[in-house]
């Protein structure tokens, strides 16, 4: 009796010392550096992991790495499995009181095991990245070996594809570490926060002399629209971890199965029909979105890359509760030209959702791919290849609209006939050319022009665009079986939701090879 | 001073704005000509009209000032 009795008190004062030691290591660093967060606006490691998943199911692995040396709780990153959605996901967080977040030998090894876990369940890998980099004092042991940092890259290029990465940017992202959010598919960033950069200002200055503001080198604006390194700019971060959840919303767990379906929403009313909103004129532009938000659930859209190469525009979205991925030219900027960046962007978008399932369809009112002594030496022949490359190859479910005009290798791009989409349909509007009838006319007739008096020039040219309107006329394409079919507008949604369903089927492997000598 | 650019090359189609007319941001100021598309070029800030850089049929490069606001 009484040996027990003392039993039971060791027992409780041992539970209390661990439930202590777990408590004081997950209050964090010092603290200063919380008020530090606070100031600028961050939440506390924990508190955003306690935003993104759904309540009450936390699993956290290696709590106490590191837990003999006084100051780094944790050593400095949080790794646990939760719930999104009810999807379990693995999920890297730094905590940025801790040493700045900063990597040591047991951090690096730690963020290594949650991918080894994540590879294993196949389920969704979150890096909620506020970093300063690796600490040059633990650099032997973190830094070149087997299961030093460099293997968190390559096991991030191994994951591609295999399972969703999603990188959520708080903080910094420097040095080495900014390649984190490189390898993954999507990065949501924090404006005012987040930013992201190879060397800091301040080396910059010391090494190449160059002055520059983090927020104009590495910052979250600049890379969510001049470098298209970041994908989704956030004001908040709650915001940013609202993303990310409904970003996943969209993908399944992983590339062996299909995403979820949700429950179908009508798409939003609007007064005008999609004939309305098309201007008769091939070169007058209109707002795409207009035509997206007719054709999709309502408020579905979650755009992907809206600041960068806004002349095409990517995204998820839903039709009667189904993910697809919507690629479409925005005639609104740039005339929904194709430029280097936007072909980067397509490929990058497109080879996301051959990934994940999603089936893809391209909105196509294209002029083609840019000219000039710019964009040659910006390598647009090369950038526009990947885009072709990566659409060539999706086996995914492929519908090609051609909604205005698709002249050039614009059509191409677009999953054009000869890119095997499942089918190529045509609005009314459509018009499918080498190039539209104002440069063919000029292209051919240029010297008969200028031969022609002043006075007569005019008309003929009039007289050649409309025989060249008639050679192209989109019935003459469907009498040839170019196209699949001619859709009216308020009949689109519907002819999306049927063949969506019809080629949901579908199971294609492109060839057979060990992989392709991409056009990078 | 702010500035509105040419968003890429081509050439100027219909100029929408004069001196002295206040703009605001999202209005189109100027229709460019490119890839024989109608570009229209929207002012990011708002403001009144200081000077207009260039005249319809004019060609321009991405990135040259088309408008200047006071």
């Amino acid at each position: 009796m009484k040996g027990e009795t003392t039993v039971t008190i060791d027992v409780k004062s041992q539970e209390t010392s661990i439930h202590n030691r777990m408590e004081k290591i997950k209050e964090g660093g010092d603290p200063k550096y919380h008020e530090k967060n606070r100031e600028q606006g961050k939440l506390f490691v924990r508190d955003r992991l306690k935003l993104l998943f759904d309540p009450g199911f936390e699993l956290e692995d290696a709590l106490f790495a590191n837990c003999l040396t006084e100051d780094l709780p944790a050593d400095g990153v949080v790794t646990v499995i939760g719930k999104m959605n009810g999807q379990v996901v693995c999920v890297i967080a730094n905590d940025s009181t801790v040493k700045a977040g900063s990597w040591g030998s047991r951090t690096v090894e730690k963020i290594i095991r949650m991918q080894e876990t994540a590879d294993k369940l196949k389920v969704p890998l979150l890096y909620l990245v506020d970093s300063a980099g690796a600490r040059i004092t633990d650099q032997i042991e973190m830094f070149p070996g087997r299961r030093g940092a460099g293997r968190i890259f390559y096991n991030q290029v191994k994951l591609s594809g295999k399972i969703p990465q999603v990188c959520v940017l708080f903080g910094p992202s420097a040095a080495g570490g900014a390649y984190i959010p490189a390898f993954c598919d999507i990065v949501i960033m924090v404006e005012g926060n987040a930013s992201m950069y190879l060397g800091s200002p301040r080396m910059a200055e010391m090494v190449i002399g160059e002055k520059v503001s983090l927020e104009e080198m590495g910052g979250a604006r600049m890379h969510c629209s001049q470098s298209g390194c970041g994908d989704v700019l956030a004001n908040t971060e709650e915001e940013a971890i609202k993303l990310a959840r409904d970003y996943l919303s969209y993908l399944p767990a992983n590339y062996s199965t299909k995403p979820p379906v949700q429950g179908a929403i009508p798409p939003k009313v609007f007064e005008k029909t999609i004939e309305q909103i098309i201007p008769t004129n091939q070169n007058t532009p209109f707002n795409m979105y207009d035509l997206i938000d007719r054709l999709i659930d309502e408020d579905s859209f979650f755009e992907i890359k809206k600041l960068f190469a806004s002349e095409l525009i990517t995204g998820f979205a839903r039709i009667e509760g189904s993910s697809i991925g919507i690629i479409a030219n925005q005639p609104r900027i740039k005339g929904g030209v194709l430029f280097h960046d936007t072909a980067d962007k397509a490929a990058k978008f497109i080879t996301l959702c051959d990934a994940f399932h999603i089936p893809l369809v391209f909105l196509a009112d294209v002029p083609g791919f840019m000219i000039g002594t710019k964009v040659e030496r910006a390598g647009i022949i090369r950038h526009g290849a990947k885009m072709i490359a990566a659409m060539s190859e999706a086996t995914v479910p492929k519908i090609s609209i051609i909604v205005r005009k698709a002249y050039g290798a614009g059509l191409y791009a677009m999953a054009g006939p000869a890119f095997e989409p499942d089918c190529c349909l045509a609005l009314p509007s459509a018009q499918i050319a080498v190039m539209g009838p104002e440069a063919a006319v000029n292209a051919v007739y240029s010297n008969r022009i200028a031969a022609l008096p002043p006075e007569e020039r005019a008309a003929f040219t009039q007289q050649k665009r409309e025989e060249y309107r008639q050679n192209i006329d989109i019935y003459r394409l469907a009498s040839e079986m170019v196209i699949d079919g001619v859709i009216p507008g308020n009949s689109l949604r519907e002819e999306l939701t049927r063949r969506l369903e019809a080629y949901s089927s579908k199971y294609v492997v492109f060839t057979e090879r060990k992989h392709p000598v991409y056009p990078v | 001073m702010k500035l509105i650019k040419a968003v890429m090359a081509g050439s100027v189609w219909k100029v929408l704005v004069q001196p002295g007319d206040l703009v605001e941001v999202g209005q189109d100021v100027m229709i460019l000509e490119s890839m024989k598309m109608e570009i229209p070029v929207s002012a990011e800030i708002s403001g009144k009209v200081k000077e207009v850089k260039t005249n319809e049929g004019d060609f321009v490069n991405e990135e040259d000032v088309l408008v200047e606001l006071e």
